[in-house]
This record gives structure tokens, sequence and C-alpha cells, in this order.
């Protein structure tokens, strides 16, 4: 080794669908980590740069057009530079450059240059520039950058070696890899820059740097107003005025900080290309394919059979997997089951307490793993076919397509796919909304997503409209039972809607920022890009959210079963007596009785009052509990608690005993009255752990899933109370 | 040399943007994308339903709203 490599992280920073992740997983190996990056809501991808004599981290940032932030998650790019120029964190910076689109990503590769940090120039997808007959001269963007610049082509592998050794040569030396760029800006312009500078908090403060503290002085100048003042201690105050008196002597800061910079660039531009032979055949392709995917009639059929599919996947090519998990877990239970089952006989040492280990592994343990690894086929499809469409140039499409639609609502386009993935399951949905770039958008569709009606409802409205509805209605003909399944769905639907609309308004209002949506080239999508996104989905859901699941599952667990009783504690001595000589299982007599003097059945009773107006009884509440786990566990809960076995959505036994089961005054609990307004409960409530547990880690912390449980039950409350209340009123039995 | 605004355009035109307005973040994310003056803007086409509207500017496709793109003056021609 000649000379001592950086220490430090390399920062990849670049504009969206500038193939920035290809180059990130062909510089790495085949493992990365996400991550928030420190404090954010924002997903950074980490990884190891391989062909070097030391292991660097490399962190993959978001795609983006500007370092400008109109918005706290739209900092990250900035802070990340800047965290490492302060404290010597960074190693080097390598800017990828979309090659075809060299003046649009210019834009962002002059205002990082101007940080004046060690930086390697990655121009990436040279193929396609090629094929458009502006290739970028290397040499001259070397000149422009004053750093060192290398042509690649990342799908093909091209250049990257060059890349290699440029950045390990970069490491050895930083200091010859600062760029210099100084796009020049007018006198009075620099005069507020400069005033604003030395009044810039500590971290925007470099005294050995003056021309980085007037680039981040540029930065604070452009993303004045906006939500995300109150989150960064910028002189706001001196900043409006900076732009009012600019204004007053006729000038703009805006247009002069912006447009010089596109002067800057634009007066270079023709010299930056080693041939101009423009060939318009990508160009002429691309439109030909959106005339037909984005008209008005075959667009919207191609976008209809697209999100089928998607949700077909999603709801059944999963299915044989998930029962593939859940056949494997139920397996292991029972060998569990019977490796114990010789000890109990035994009756050696304490029988209960080997009693509460078997129900432990078995009910808490087993079923809390599969529990968690059952989401991970859905995940496992929907984050392939996202990525397909996403990396083909479909999805940028599609968004556009919804714009219209979703704007009603107040959500962005691409908070299509994660409301459809909504009605299989809103875990993967919740993950999905990553493709949504702003976070203010994102976490809007987050809130509401949970409302959609998922699959796991289904066994609930199933169960209910099969045992109290008549299966026509009297009088039409009209079946009775798939139209009030309609009705759920429809009402579902409007729900989600309606809440994005109010939420939209109060909780997370939207800044006035115009709606810009980038679409790329079509092309074929590149395997390795696809791979890692499902692998790093899925092993980011395992790790962070499949934690909080299983410790619920545990928790759960141990509401319904303790305290513990023998069934000699709970039943009259001569049923006892009788079961024995009868050989009846006396467990499964005893359960219900059990599960009435549980935490979870006392809990039942205590919220009995509350439930009461939606016409529950404490029977329906220790449901609800047990529907925490997952909503269809609610049906079996109810099984237990009338002590049906092995009840389910479809088993006459529970609908029957549903039917017989009076209350206190002898009027009979199931009407379809309270049918409806336990349906109408179930499609509003927040009674899904895993759905927290993933918002909780996709919004970093408790806040939003404690509001997501609290509006969204509060609704349930209100709304079923109305249903049974007004029903009763109309004289529906 | 007509002014008009960037939502009017027909499909196919070519135009070159004079002026951009609005206020604050909201003119600042237009003039971002490269909407400054002097640049060529072309209409590309529709998007099923109508808006958003599509533009090629800088040899990037972009989609904006009807209502955000009529805040940008072009000249045409």
């Amino acid at each position: 080794m000649s000379a001592a490599i950086a220490a430090g992280r390399i920062l990849l920073v670049g504009p969206p669908n500038a193939g920035k992740s290809t180059l990130f997983n062909r510089l790495t190996g085949a493992s990365a980590d996400t991550g928030n990056y420190a404090g954010t809501t924002v997903h950074v991808e980490t990884s190891t740069l391989r062909s070097l004599d030391v292991e660097l981290p490399i962190l993959d940032l978001p795609g983006t057009s500007s370092l400008v932030a109109h918005a706290a998650d739209e900092e990250v790019t900035l802070r990340a530079l800047l965290d490492g120029a302060e404290s010597s964190h960074l190693a080097l910076v390598l800017l990828v450059l979309d090659a075809p689109r060299l003046s649009r990503s210019l834009y962002l590769g002059v205002q990082v240059a101007e940080l004046g940090l060690p930086m390697v120039v990655a121009v990436n997808l040279m193929d396609e520039a090629r094929e458009a007959g502006r290739p970028p001269n290397a040499e001259a963007l070397r000149e422009f950058f004053g750093t060192e610049v290398v042509l690649v082509s990342a799908r093909q592998g091209e250049g990257l070696d060059a890349l290699r050794s440029t950045i390990d040569r970069a490491l050895r030396d930083p200091d010859a890899f600062v760029p210099k760029v100084d796009v020049g800006v007018p006198e009075a312009t620099a005069r507020d820059v400069d005033m604003l500078r030395a009044q810039m908090p500590a971290w925007a403060r470099f005294p050995e740097a003056p021309e980085r503290e007037r680039a981040v002085a540029r930065w604070a100048l452009l993303s004045a107003g906006g939500a995300h003042e109150a989150g960064r201690d910028l002189p706001w105050a001196l900043i409006e005025s900076l732009h009012k008196g600019a204004a007053a002597q006729g000038r703009d800061l805006d247009a002069e900080l912006v447009g010089s910079r596109y002067a800057f660039i634009d007066a270079r531009l023709p010299s930056l290309f080693t041939s101009m032979q423009v060939d318009d055949r990508i160009r002429r392709r691309t439109d030909a394919i959106d005339g037909v995917l984005l008209h008005p009639v075959f667009g919207t059929l191609a976008f209809l059979v697209t999100m089928s599919l998607v949700f077909m996947a999603l709801f059944s090519w999963s299915d044989p997997f998930i029962g593939l998990i859940e056949g494997l877990f139920g397996w292991l239970g029972d060998q569990t089951t019977a490796a114990f089952a010789g000890a109990i006989a035994g009756g050696a040492g304490s029988t209960d307490s080997l009693v509460i280990l078997r129900d432990f592994l078995t009910q808490g343990l087993l079923n809390g793993v599969g529990s968690v690894l059952v989401f991970v086929p859905q995940i496992a499809v929907l984050f392939f076919l996202l990525a397909l469409l996403e990396d083909c140039g479909y999805l940028a499409r599609a968004a556009a397509l919804m714009d219209r639609v979703l704007r009603l609502a107040g959500l962005p386009g691409r908070a299509f796919v994660p409301l459809l993935s909504g009605y299989a399951c809103a875990v993967p949905a919740i993950l999905s909304t990553r493709s949504i770039p702003r976070f203010r958008d994102r976490l809007l569709t987050m809130l509401v997503v949970p409302l959609t009606s998922c699959s796991a409802r289904l066994p609930v409205y199933t169960l209910v409209v099969g045992a109290l509805f008549p299966a026509t209605v009297v009088g039409w003909s009209l079946p009775m039972r798939p139209v009030a399944l309609m009705v759920m769905y429809l009402f579902s639907t409007l729900i989600t809607l309606l809440a994005a609309v109010v939420l939209g308004k109060l909780v997370v209002p939207g800044d006035a920022i115009p709606t810009v949506l980038e679409m790329p080239p079509y092309r074929v999508p590149d395997p390795r890009n696809v791979l890692r996104a499902v692998v790093s989905r899925v092993g980011d859901f395992l790790r962070e959210a499949g934690r909080t699941i299983l410790v619920a599952t545990v928790v759960l667990w141990a509401l319904l079963s303790f305290p513990r009783y023998t069934p000699q504690q709970v039943l009259p001595a001569e049923v006892v007596a009788s079961a024995q000589a009868t050989g009846a299982d006396l467990d499964a007599l005893a359960a219900p009785e059990a599960l009435e003097r549980s935490y979870a059945g006392r809990i039942g009773q205590a919220i009995e009052p509350a439930i009461r107006p939606l016409g529950f009884d404490w029977k329906i509440g220790v449901g609800l509990i047990g529907a925490f786990a997952a909503r269809e566990v609610f049906v079996a809960t109810l099984g237990v608690v009338y002590g049906i076995e092995d009840a389910d959505e479809a088993n006459t036994g529970l609908r029957d005993r549903l039917r017989a089961e009076r209350r206190a005054d002898g009027t009979p609990q199931w009407t379809p009255r309270t049918g409806m307004s336990v349906m109408v409960f179930f499609a509003l409530a927040m009674q899904c752990m895993s759905t927290l547990a993933v918002l909780r880690k996709e919004t970093e912390g408790w806040r939003w899933p404690i509001f997501v449980t609290v509006y969204m039950s509060g609704l349930a409350w209100v709304l079923s109370m109305v249903t049974y209340q007004g029903l009763g009123l109309l004289g529906v039995p | 040399m007509t002014q008009t605004t960037l939502d009017l355009l027909l499909s196919g035109n070519v135009a070159t943007v004079r002026q951009v307005g609005g206020v604050g973040a909201f003119r600042r994310r237009l003039m971002e994308i490269g909407l400054v003056p002097g640049t060529h803007v072309e209409r590309v086409g529709d998007t099923s339903f109508a808006d958003p509207v599509r533009f090629r500017c800088r040899d990037a496709i972009v989609a904006l709203r009807r209502v955000d793109a009529r805040c940008v003056v072009v000249e045409l021609g």
C-alpha cells in the first residue's frame, strides 16, 4: 500500500432513475442492510465497497434531483454530506449522473460539487446515451468538475473496474479529488449569501471552507418556506427578509440562485458531449409505448390488467406458500405436544409447569414465529412484482395515471398500489409505501391503508353473514349474503378515501409543492435489482417488525391462558364425575370456563359496559382481544368462548351456537343488528398488532401507531354504535 | 411569437420558457426541474385521464398537473 486509505464512509448520491441502485449492487456484495438514516424516516441501504484493500461502508442515499429541501425528509442527503464533513466520517462522495439526461443531473451535480467534499463522478447509463447519439465526454466533464470522472454503464458492467481503481486512488489522496465548481452569482446575490452565512448555526459553519459555508447558505435560501421550517434551527426571519429585500430591489433570489446554476450548465453543455449525432430512436420508442400505456382506453385497460395481476398474485399465488408455512408450524406444534405427552402422563415432577411450558412453546413461541413467517410469501410476491414494474418504468406511469383519481382524496398516484395491496394485507401494503417519495404523502397513505378491507376480515364477515343473515331478502330475489359482503367492501373503500381527505386536511397538511412525476425510459428489468429488492424487504420485515409481532403473540397467549385453572376448579363436581365416567375430554369442557376467568376474559368483562351500546357482550369482547393477533382469530376465540371445538367461519356448530346464544333477558344476543354492528366494527377498528409493528418500524416510533389505533378504533366505536342503535330505532331485530 | 401557458400547449408543440409564476417553494421546485427562462419544453401528450400532462424538458419526460403547468409562461415558435 502506497498511502493510507481515508477512513469513514462513501456516500452514493444521484438523481432518481439514474441507475444508482444498480451501480450500488454492482459495486458491493450481495448483501445490504436497509435502515433509517439516523433520526429520520428515510431509508438508506448500507453495504461494503468491494475490491479495496480496506473495507469501507457505502451508503446509498435516496435518489433526488436537488439538495434543496421542502420537507424534513428531503434534508437527508445534505445532512449526510455535512455530517461527514464535520466529523471526518466521510471518505468520499460518489456522485452518479444520468448520461442521457445530463443537464438535469448536472443541476444536482453542481450543488454537491459546491460543497467542496472529496468526490468521484460516475456518469452512468452510457449505453443509453450512446444509443441516443450523445455520449458525454469524460475529459470535458473532468474539466467541468475539477475532479475525476468515470463513464460507466452499471447494467453492462462497463467501466466498473476503472471506477473502482479511481475510488481507490481517491481514498488514498482525497485532497486531490475535491471538485472546484464556481457557478458565479450576481454580486448583490453574493452579498445576501454572505450576510446569511454569518448568521448560520454551528452545523453550517466551516471556518476552513468558506465556499462550503456559502453553498450551505445558498441551500438555506432555497429551502425557505414549507413545513420543514419548524425542524431546523436556521435563521428563518433573516432568510425571509433577504428574499423580501431582494424583491423590493426588483431582484429575484430564487431565479438568481437556480438560474445561475442552469446558466452555468447550459453555457458548457454543448462541449460536454463527444458527439451530437442525435438519434431519437429511444425517444420515439418511449413515446410510442406511452401512447399505448397512457392511452385513455388501452392505457386504462393495461392498468386494470396489471393491477388485477398484482392483486391476484398477492391474494392467491402466495396462498400455497402460506399454507405450507402454517402446515409446517402446525406439524412442529404437534411434534412438541407429542414430545411432552409422555412426561405429562408420567406425572413426573410438577405436571402443571410442564403443561405451561408446552403451551408456551406451541401456542406462544411457535405460533408467534409462524405468524411472522406467514407474511413472508405476500411480502416477497408483492415486492417481486413491484420491483419488476418499477425497474421497467411502468410504475411511474401507473402513478401518473392514478394521480387524477387519488388527488381527490389528497393522495399521490403512487398510493394506489399500497391501497390495493391493503385489500389483501396491510403489512406488505404499508411496506410498499416506500415507493412514495415525499414522507408526508407516504405517512398519509400509511394512516389510511389499515382501513382497507384486508383478507383477515373476510372470515369474520363470512361467519356473521352466514349465521345471521337470511339467504335472500324476503320479498326480493336478491341474494342477501353476497350483497352484504359487497356492501362491506364498498363501505371500507369509501371510508378509506374519506379518512384520507380528512386526515390530509387536519393531521398531515401538505405543502403547496407542484407534483412532478418523472418518467424514466422503458427498460428491461435488471434481475439483480429485483432480487435485491425482495431479499432486502423480507429481511427488513423479519428483523424489525418480526420481533414486535413475536413478543405480542406471546403476550396475547399469556392473556388468554393465565391465570391457570384445572378442570376441577372451574367445573361443578358432578360434571367432572360424569365426564370421567364417560371418558369425555375434561380440558375441552373446561376451556370456556377457564377463558372466562383468564386475564383476557376479565378484560372482556371489564370493557363490557363500553361495548354494550354496540350490542356486544363480554364474550364478543374476549373475541375482540383475541382478534388482536389477527382479525380471523376472532372466529377461533369465539369458538373457545362458546365451547365449539375447531371452529371456523363455515362451521355449522359455531353458527348454530351463535343463533342460540341468549342475553340475560332471554332475547337473542346475535341478531342481524348485532351482526351489522360487529361487521362495521371489524371494518374500522385497528385490531392488528402486525400492522402496528410495521407502522412503528416505518414511522420510527410509537406516535403514529398509537394515533392510528385511537382514530380507527374511535371511528369503529362510534359507527358501530350508530349502526346498532340506528337499526334498533328502525325496528330491525 | 405567441405567449401562452404550458398547460395550453398542444401535443408536439415546442415552446420556450419565459417566466415561472407562483411563489416560494412551489415556484422554486418548477425552476429546479429545469423550467428556467430560455429552456425548451415539448408537450409530449396526455395521460389516460387527460391530467397530468407529459412534457419533455432537458431530455427527461415529466408529468405535471395542468393546474401546476398553468404557472409557466412559454413562448411558441
